[in-house]
């Protein structure tokens, strides 16, 4: 399944680097994918997902350590490889070293799950700026920051393949959720931006927008308005990150070749 | 890195990403207008050439680059300045 992409290349040029790179390092086993925010819920299954499709899974986290290494302990439990990489995306500097230590692992990533986000409710009227920037700058700017850094390996091996974390909040509007959702619906301007740049070269960028799925970030609002919010889910249930994960891991793999560009709500027909 | 040898590893470089021989890739080349390159073709060439050659070009200086040549010179003050 891994590298299979990458060795599907056909053009001469691809054939040419291929042979560069394995004259000076062994040809890597397994292709690297980069989970962010892989600490838990959606992040952690797609981790997990990934590695049972043979991917080398780089769990991205920024405090949570018991969590990324659990996430490690699930994927090597089911005989997968993966490690935890510790760095806060929002940060240029630690994208960068992040990659460096990635690279060093096992290779440069050719998938990135950019999944990592943060959540701070509030009405907009008593919004304070600098929490409205701190969301955008992880869950927008972090995204942005991991596509550019993650891009070059993949131009390089014309094959790639990004998938974003959206939400059905960047889709339509949420009351008490400005910053979030303008955050998410930035992340669809991103994907459909690097879908049409690199749509040439053998990579593909979608997103995902899940609904309300049973996370750590959504527990608390989740817990509090469980009834109302299943009578505007016509599937009758909150999601599970599983559920969201298997989205994710068909984004990454061959069969989804041609999908680009794509926003797929995965949210138990909430936004239909 | 003594200039005939730049010169030749530069065009080497553009040629194999931008699709072409290297006797096309002369000095007085074109990019975009007589090697037919794109603007993601360039910046695909630069990041070849940083790879490559251990620079870092920024992109305000990577929009001056019109011809070959002009990629060497860029190129070899990188070098020189020791970035």
């Amino acid at each position: 399944m891994t590298g299979r992409g990458v060795r599907a290349g056909s053009s001469r040029q691809t054939e040419e680097a291929s042979v560069r790179r394995s004259e000076r390092t062994p040809r890597r086993e397994r292709v690297v994918a980069l989970v962010t925010g892989a600490s838990r819920g959606i992040g952690r299954a797609t981790a997990v997902a990934l590695a049972g499709d043979g991917f080398a899974v780089a769990c991205n986290y920024r405090g949570d350590d018991a969590g990324a290494k659990e996430t490690v302990r699930g994927v090597e439990d089911a005989g997968g490889v993966a490690a935890a990489f510790r760095a806060d995306i929002a940060d240029e500097n630690q994208v960068q070293e992040m990659l460096r230590e990635i690279k060093e692992w096992s290779g440069a990533p050719l998938v990135l799950v950019n999944n990592a986000g943060v959540l701070r409710d509030g009405l907009t009227v008593k919004y304070p700026l600098h929490e409205f920037e701190r969301v955008l700058r992880t869950n927008l700017s972090g995204a942005f920051l991991c596509a550019r850094e993650t891009l070059p390996a993949m131009l390089k091996a014309r094959w790639g393949r990004v998938v974003n974390v959206s939400s059905a909040a960047g889709i339509r509007g949420n009351a008490g959720q400005a910053a979030y959702s303008a955050s998410k619906a930035g992340v669809i301007g991103l994907t459909q931006s690097l879908a049409k740049e690199y749509g040439s070269r053998g990579i593909t960028a979608n997103a995902v927008c899940p609904g309300f799925v049973e996370t750590t970030m959504t527990e608390d609002f989740i817990d509090k308005h469980r009834d109302r919010l299943i009578e505007q889910i016509p599937a009758g249930r909150i999601g599970a990150p599983e559920e969201v994960a298997g989205v994710i891991r068909f984004l990454t793999s061959e069969e989804a070749s041609y999908v680009n560009g794509a926003v797929i709500a995965v949210d138990g027909g909430t936004t239909a | 890195m003594e200039r005939p040898e730049l010169e030749e590893k530069v065009r080497k470089v553009l040629a194999e990403n931008l699709g072409r021989d290297f006797e096309e890739v002369t000095l007085e080349a074109r990019l975009e207008e007589d090697l037919d390159a794109d603007s993601l073709d360039l910046v695909e060439a630069v990041l070849a050439l940083e790879e490559e050659l251990g620079v870092k070009i920024p992109e305000e200086e990577m929009e001056s680059i019109k011809t070959v040549r002009e990629a060497v010179d860029l190129v070899s003050a990188k070098i020189e300045g020791g970035e």
